[in-house]
């Protein structure tokens, strides 16, 4: 083993200066833009400390024995080497034997070689990627943006690091654009950047991007319990001509209006918890919000309508589509009618 | 004197003409479809006829033959249970291969199919020719809630045999002289069980299965309001999620053991890419199977709260019919008071509404439709 430099573990890719060539770093997570981003970077830093460096990769599914060895084995001129190691997640066991063998042997500086081992998914190799943790070498956690707010500060750094300046309106104009896929949204900054002069405005992610809206069955629910039964439809078309499904958004409608019946029901009484419900307290603080304005009535309406629907799209109706259609405005009708 | 068709229970004219072709060649048929409603005993009385074919000088059914025909392990008598949704067209393929064949010792080769009304459109017409000239030693059973659910061209080539709703003393006779069941206890389930033998055993042997009925029971009292029926719906699937998975896992698990014994890996051992798809096909199975016990489940439920509003009814229009639930007699009173005729129709339109959705499209979201469900059985206006 060699000496362990203790880093704090899991690296963030968003900050890439941070992350150093090392003689293994272990790129991991289910972003795919960010493990790209991250291995692009510790390329460009092993070009940059020898510009004559062999650059190798393989594919860790259709890992041999001792290829490990082969490629690594040091050499007469002492030339660098730099391995990107593919699909790590799906490694065959020879690569998960020789991997272990190979950081038994590490020195902790970079020497003639340094590594990188793509783990995208799941938690194959386990034994191997606790190891590298172990002996303190770089991990750098690849984890998928969840919440616009994060999607919003990537854009932010993004622009500020080109040293653009962009409103907080058009940032988020972008997100809601392009916001489903990181590498997309990534796309859509990189093309502002380049295309366009001066400051981003909200009118200059229009023109680019304008009328594009990514709509989830979840933001579609949201805005029809809102009450907003035109804006719902709109999101709801954008939803079905980008390619989902109707049953998801009716399942979807479903579990919102769910949310808002269960904790209607505990609101009077104020005796069962959270933890009675099922629910997560931010779950109970947003449906407390948007009960205003329902009454059981309207809820009785809504659920009724949607579990039409829900027949409706698995075979009771002809047109799926147009089942959630009126489902959606039942459901916004149904709080705005009281 | 105990007899072969004892299991049979409350059909006497059935029996009777079943036996006479059993024991006369002249009144004999190769193709019989036995209908009748849920839990009457159309796939016992098929069995029974089976016995009485493979054992003819046997009435009390105690030969080797009678009782291996009785239990479906005769080799040749092959009984097609289905767990699943329907019945797929290569079952029936590998049926209609085991007709052609000649009996090995017994008289017959005898084929029942429970559940023929799982039997899809196309697949009915892989049976058709198989069904309507099978050779001289072959008979057909098919068993059907109603002859309604099988092909016009299907019922036409079979014999029709129409069981009835058995007396419920009948079926409690049945409970206590098989399994030794208190005739009071006895008597209580197969009423509350409307005479289904199946469901009406269960109750009595299985305490946790008559609680759980009498918490279905209290549903419709519990139910004031909108909260009430999402919660209580939440309440219900997840119990019967629960029942249903007790029901299968343990089958699952052995299922899998066993595959993975077949396919020579060992305990423990990481099974090979090229196998994975077998496995998958299992799991698939075993996830179809869950979901019908999972409907199962909940459908029984929903017949029992649709005899609690039928009960309701009889107590509002003042018919002397009597109670099915007779243990709730007084929360049913109280609800008739409560309620008018109509809500209560309107109610049990809205569980057979319910039922039959999930009859027909079987992937509906059971929760959705139970909230749903619960929310028309709400008091209102």
């Amino acid at each position: 083993m060699p000496p362990s430099r203790r880093k704090p573990a899991g690296l963030n890719p968003l900050d890439l200066d941070a992350i150093p060539l090392a003689p293994v770093v272990l790129v991991k997570g289910s972003e795919g833009y960010f493990v790209d981003a991250v291995t692009d970077h510790l390329l460009a830093l092993a070009k940059q400390r020898d510009p004559e460096v062999e650059v190798t990769r393989i594919d860790a599914a259709a890992y041999q024995p001792h290829q490990l060895d082969v490629i690594t084995s040091p050499s007469l001129f002492e030339e660098r080497r730099h391995v990107v190691v593919d699909g790590v997640d799906a490694a065959s066991d020879a690569f998960i034997t020789d991997g272990l063998a190979y950081l038994e042997q590490l020195d902790s500086e970079v020497g003639e070689v340094s590594m990188v081992l793509r783990h995208t998914k799941g938690v194959r190799g386990k034994k191997l990627l606790d190891a590298i943790a172990a002996a303190g070498l770089p991990v750098v956690q690849c984890d998928p943006l969840k919440r616009d707010t994060e999607k919003v500060d990537f854009v932010s750094a993004r622009f500020r690091a080109a040293g653009r300046r962009a409103s907080a309106d058009a940032v988020r104009g972008l997100v809601e654009a392009l916001g489903s896929d990181l590498r997309e949204l990534a796309a859509g900054v990189q093309q502002l950047i380049d295309d366009t002069t001066g400051a981003i405005t909200p009118d200059v992610v229009q023109r680019y991007h304008g009328g594009r809206v990514e709509a989830t069955g979840f933001r579609v629910a949201d805005t029809a319990i809102a009450g907003d039964g035109a804006a719902a439809v709109t999101l709801l078309r954008h939803a079905l001509s980008t390619g989902s499904d109707p049953v998801p958004l009716v399942a979807a409608l479903a579990m919102k209006l769910r949310t808002l019946a269960k904790v209607a029901a505990t609101r009077g009484r104020g005796g069962a918890s959270a933890a009675d419900l099922g629910l997560a307290p931010w779950q109970i603080d947003r449906a407390r919000r948007e009960l205003s304005g329902w009454t059981p009535e309207g809820l009785a309406a809504a659920i009724t309508a949607v579990a039409d629907a829900d027949a409706e799209v698995k075979g009771e109706s002809r047109e799926p589509q147009f089942a959630v259609e009126r489902a959606v405005l039942r459901v916004a009708g149904a709080r705005a009618g009281r | 004197m105990t007899s072969l068709w004892d299991a049979v229970v409350g059909q006497d004219e059935v029996v009777a003409t079943l036996a006479a072709a059993a024991a006369r060649p002249e009144s004999m048929t190769h193709a019989w479809l036995i209908t009748g409603p849920p839990g009457s005993g159309r796939s016992v009385a098929a069995r029974a006829f089976a016995a009485a074919l493979q054992a003819p000088d046997d009435p009390e059914g105690t030969s080797h033959e009678a009782r291996t025909a009785f239990n479906g392990t005769h080799s040749d008598v092959t009984v097609h249970v289905t767990e699943r949704l329907i019945i797929t067209i290569d079952e029936a393929r590998t049926l209609v291969q085991t007709a052609y064949r000649t009996p090995g010792q017994g008289r017959w080769r005898v084929i029942i199919i429970e559940d023929a009304d799982r039997i899809a459109e196309r697949t009915s017409n892989v049976l058709l020719k198989a069904i309507e000239e099978p050779p001289p030693r072959t008979v057909w059973l098919l068993c059907a809630p109603s002859p309604m659910d099988m092909l016009p061209t299907i019922r036409s080539r079979c014999r029709q045999i129409n069981l009835r709703v058995p007396e419920p003393q009948a079926v409690a006779d049945l409970l206590v002289r098989r399994d030794g069941v208190e005739p009071a206890l006895a008597l209580e389930c197969a009423r509350a069980a409307q005479s289904h033998i199946g469901v009406a055993g269960r109750l009595a042997r299985n305490p946790g299965a008559r609680a759980y009925r009498q918490r279905v029971l209290a549903i419709p009292s519990r139910i004031r309001g909108v909260g009430d029926a999402v919660l209580a719906a939440g309440e219900l699937v997840e119990e019967a999620t629960e029942q249903s998975k007790v029901a299968t896992a343990e089958r699952d698990a052995e299922e899998r053991v066993e595959l993975m014994r077949n396919l020579g890996v060992t305990e423990g051992e990481k099974l090979p890419p090229s196998l994975r798809s077998q496995l998958r096909q299992l799991e698939d199975d075993q996830k179809r199977r869950a979901r019908r016990a999972l409907l199962d489940t909940i459908d029984r439920a929903l017949v029992d709260l649709l005899s609690y509003y039928r009960d309701v009814l009889v107590v509002q229009v003042g018919s002397d019919v009597s109670l099915i639930n007779t243990a709730v007699e007084e929360r049913i009173r109280e609800m008739a008071a409560d309620s008018t005729p109509e809500q209560s129709l309107r109610r049990m339109q809205a569980i057979g509404r319910t039922r039959a959705r999930f009859d027909e499209y079987g992937t509906v979201a059971p929760l959705l439709a139970i909230e749903s469900l619960f929310i028309a059985l709400r008091p209102q206006g």
